[in-house]
């Protein structure tokens, strides 16, 4: 992305925010809540219009593609406020996200909840993410981490390239968190990731790079390491001590 | 010319009385999120209770004012009974309620009326007319309509930009829970704000009832067009309701009154005549349409809706 | 879709064997009337049904969808007028014109949402209210008769109550297969799905306006059937049959009966028509110790029963009749 300026009426949400992420690598962005970051999610997914700026993403500029076409391209997102069909069963979900890239879907007749081409890929993906035992509960029964973890499986089950995800530990406990993170790295290995998180250990031991975004404006990029060290960002975000750590 | 004047006079009048109407309209579906389709009856009860309050008084304006009280009180009992359940819920909910509502409110004004329409008899003084222009004599009870409505409309305006409860009234509308949490009574704010639609609708039910009609369904017609008019103007804007009733009104008035004429000069006068009336009616939904295609949210859409 | 011999099931199947055998008792006891009332009953259930299948399983919900019963009356009513009376020009006719509608009305409508989405829908049935009053060539407000009913190259004869009701009672069957398949299907999923969390089908790569642009003229145009035939029924057509409270009444046929839920609609549809006969029939007989021989004109005012109780169905019983017998409550 180059430049994404984004306006709420007084409030520059995202400003001229410039940011490259690698092949394989997976990005972290951080900063403290009211930093933009889901803003910035919002216009690389396309619910949200920049004022400017543009997205490029494989070689294409994709700042005008409506959403639904931008997740055909290869990039799928999870929600940080869990999005889900609640009235559905586990495997209903993902098995919808399949569907989307399965070509068009006016067919009329065929009893689609029969049909293998849809639920082979569907179990698969929840089978990566530990969820495959409860594939016939209803959504608005699943506990909150179960939650979340659907929400990866179908971001997994459209075969994206890249992932976007909002803060995919959010209100996990700690057993749970300890479970996505060794699912993330594996998933680090396959595809690309750009991760949205306020939990610290989880950024500090999964990213490639991170990114600090302080309202609005990125204030620094780098290689862990480099983050942690650089005063500008302890004094913006993390505080002057470690105890910065943990969920924000 | 002078009809031309004349005609935008009757589309500015019903324009005026639209926007009484919408503007309770959207008041209630601002301020509570209700989606009041009783809203007509209103308008409906107000028109009965005008005919048969002048008859007992003897006097218009007597009557008038008996009929705004009532239509007020009729108007509050229904939110306290039956409508304030609804809050919170699925507009869906609200339609269908209400739908029962109107069916409730004109079988019992047939019960309570009879089938047959009322007429209001204007007074003398009110029953003449004025020369508005050289040339143009212009019914005074029109002219009231015009001037009252205004009245009105300046009134609503200055009880929402600088009273304390036309602050509550802004502030709840951008966030109920807040204002609710300040301590406001919320519950009689409510109960407030639908009185004052309900009394805005009885107001032009009874104002409208001399000169146009006072039968069973009359507020559903008119509800209609209400709504085409909020969704012209942008639904929860007062300002919104205000200029699209005006623009809805002329329309509607000029165009049933010179589309025929302008289709004759392009077709042939047997085509005219039959298709010009059609296209008349029309003629507000195409535009409510083209608002649609080009501005979904309305032409001065509230702020936070 | 639970064990096969609970409550809602055997209701279910009741009701079915009710409608296929009716013509046999009617012809038995020569009751033609509770056949002509059936047979509306039957005709106006595939409107439901076309309206369950965009509000029940969709979300969509249409105020104007008697504007498509009219267009599918008004296209027998004026081709049988001009002269046109053969069934197999009138229906397919029909059917077009009210898929051309929907396509229109839909193309503007699905832009919005919730509450604006009712509203237009509603207006845009105005409209072609209007223009039908406007109609003066094909009778206007006063309505156009039909002189001679369909007519079937001879295989059928509409005119026959019975075969007629047989024939209302195939296309409904016809109908509630079709939804049945469609529901279900792959596109089915994408509707449901658009209807549980629009934003996130998006979000996963469907464009789901043209999904409910489609079946929301696959709507339109089944609805537009169900006119058709209720314009060989009544032998008449009217501006009344597309009057904003036509579509009043369809929704409360479809909430009634139970949105989203296959038998929903007809069972809906029974209850609400079967109440407009019996109501008035009831209140007249608990009038009768008040008001004695008053109380017959006391049914009359039905509607003041009626309403409040819609009222309280909403409040209280929002699932419908469906949703009572199968013991969930729907959202």
């Amino acid at each position: 992305m180059d430049g994404l300026t984004k306006r709420f009426g007084g409030v520059v949400a995202s400003d001229a925010i410039t940011l490259a992420v690698e092949a394989g690598e997976l990005h972290a962005v951080i900063g403290p809540n009211g930093a933009g970051k889901t803003t910035l999610i919002g216009q690389l997914t396309g619910e949200t219009t920049p004022d400017a700026g543009r997205i490029r993403f494989a070689g294409r500029d994709i700042t005008s593609l409506p959403g639904w076409r931008r997740c055909a391209l290869g990039l799928a997102r999870s929600f940080q406020i869990t999005s889900l069909f609640l009235d559905f069963s586990v495997l209903d979900n993902v098995a919808l996200a399949v569907q989307a890239r399965a070509g068009h879907s006016f067919r009329f007749w065929r009893d689609a909840r029969r049909e293998p081409e849809l639920r082979q890929p569907a179990l698969a993906a929840l089978e990566r993410v530990g969820l495959a035992h409860r594939a016939d509960v209803l959504v608005a029964g699943l506990s909150h981490g179960e939650h979340r973890q659907l929400e990866i499986a179908m971001a997994l089950a459209t075969s994206p390239r890249m992932l976007l995800l909002d803060e995919p530990m959010a209100g996990m406990g700690p057993e749970e968190s300890v479970r996505m993170v060794g699912l993330l790295r594996e998933l680090k290995r396959e595809l690309t990731i750009l991760l949205v998180e306020h939990d610290m250990e989880a950024v500090f031991a999964l990213a490639d790079r991170i990114t600090v975004l302080v309202y609005g404006r990125v204030i620094a990029t780098g290689a862990p390491e480099a983050i942690r060290a650089n005063a500008e960002v302890r004094q913006a975000y993390l505080g002057d001590s470690e105890e910065a750590a943990g969920h924000g | 010319m002078l009809l031309v004047l004349e005609q935008c006079l009757n589309g500015l009048q019903l324009g005026l009385l639209l926007f009484l109407l919408a503007a309770g309209l959207t008041l209630v579906f601002g301020i509570m999120d209700l989606v009041n389709l009783a809203h007509g009856s209103l308008y409906m009860i107000g028109a009965y209770f005008a005919a048969t309050f002048t008859a007992l008084t003897g006097s218009f304006l007597a009557g008038a004012l008996l009929a705004l009280g009532a239509t007020l009180l009729v108007g509050m009992s229904v939110e306290v009974v039956a409508l304030r359940r609804l809050y919170g819920r699925d507009h869906l909910d609200h339609v269908l309620g209400t739908f029962g509502l109107i069916l409730f409110f004109n079988e019992l004004v047939r019960l309570i009326w009879g089938p047959a329409g009322l007429t209001v008899p204007l007074p003398d003084w009110l029953n003449t007319a004025v020369p508005v222009m050289p040339g143009l004599l212009y019914p005074t009870y029109r002219i009231a309509i015009i001037a009252m409505s205004l009245l009105v409309a300046l009134l609503l305006y200055l009880l929402v930009m600088r009273t304390r409860l036309g602050m509550l009234i802004r502030a709840g509308a951008s966030n109920r829970e807040m204002v609710g949490a300040l301590g406001v009574n919320i519950q009689l704010l409510y109960t407030l704000v639908f009185g004052l639609g309900a009394a805005l609708a009885g107001l032009a039910g009874l104002m409208q009832a001399p000169i146009l009609t006072v039968a069973i369904g009359m507020g559903e017609n008119i509800l209609i067009l209400a709504f085409v008019v909020i969704i012209i103007g942008g639904i929860g804007s007062i300002r919104g309701a205000f200029i699209a009733s005006i623009l809805v009104g002329l329309a509607d008035t000029l165009g049933r009154g010179f589309l025929p004429e302008l289709f004759k000069l392009v077709v042939s006068p047997a085509a005219a005549a039959a298709a010009a009336p059609a296209l008349s009616s029309m003629l507000i939904y195409l535009i409510m349409a083209a608002v649609l295609v080009l501005r979904p949210e309305g032409l001065f859409p509230a702020a936070n809706r | 879709m639970t064990g096969l011999l609970d409550l809602r099931s055997l209701v279910v199947a009741a009701l079915l064997v009710l409608l296929a055998a009716l013509p046999l008792y009617t012809g038995l006891t020569g009751n033609q009337f509770l056949l002509s009332v059936f047979t509306r009953i039957v005709v106006l259930a595939i409107a439901a049904v076309s309206l369950n299948l965009i509000m029940g399983y969709g979300g969509m919900v249409s105020f104007g969808h008697a504007a498509y019963i009219g267009i599918g009356g008004y296209a027998v009513g004026i081709l049988a007028s001009e002269g046109v009376t053969s069934g197999l020009v009138q229906l397919p006719v029909a059917l077009a014109v009210s898929a051309l509608f929907a396509l229109a009305v839909g193309a503007l409508s699905l832009r919005t949402r919730g509450v604006y989405f009712i509203m237009i829908t509603l207006a845009f049935a105005q409209m072609i209210y209007y223009v039908a009053v406007g109609l003066s060539r094909y009778g206007g407000d006063d309505g156009l008769t039909i002189y001679r009913r369909s007519q079937l190259a001879g295989v059928l004869d509409l005119s026959n109550k019975t075969v007629f009701y047989y024939f209302c009672l195939a296309w409904l069957a016809a109908t509630v297969v079709l939804v049945w398949r469609l529901v279900n299907s792959r596109f089915g999923m994408v509707i449901r799905g658009a209807r549980s969390n629009d934003r996130r089908m998006r979000a996963i790569g469907f464009p789901t306006f043209r999904y409910r642009l489609v079946c929301f003229v696959i709507s339109g145009t089944l609805c537009g059937l169900s006119g058709a035939l209720l314009a060989n029924h009544t032998d008449f057509v009217s501006p009344a049959m597309m009057h904003w409270t036509r579509s009043g009444d369809l929704i409360v046929m479809v909430v009634l009966g139970g949105m989203g839920s296959l038998f929903g609609p007809l069972i809906g549809t029974v209850t609400l028509l079967v109440l407009e006969e019996a109501l008035p029939v009831i209140i007249g007989l608990l009038a009768w110790p008040l008001l004695g021989a008053g109380a017959a004109r006391a049914g009359e005012y039905w509607q003041l029963v009626l309403g409040p109780l819609l009222l309280l169905i909403v409040l209280y019983a929002r699932g419908g009749i469906d949703g009572m017998l199968s013991g969930a409550r729907r959202a």
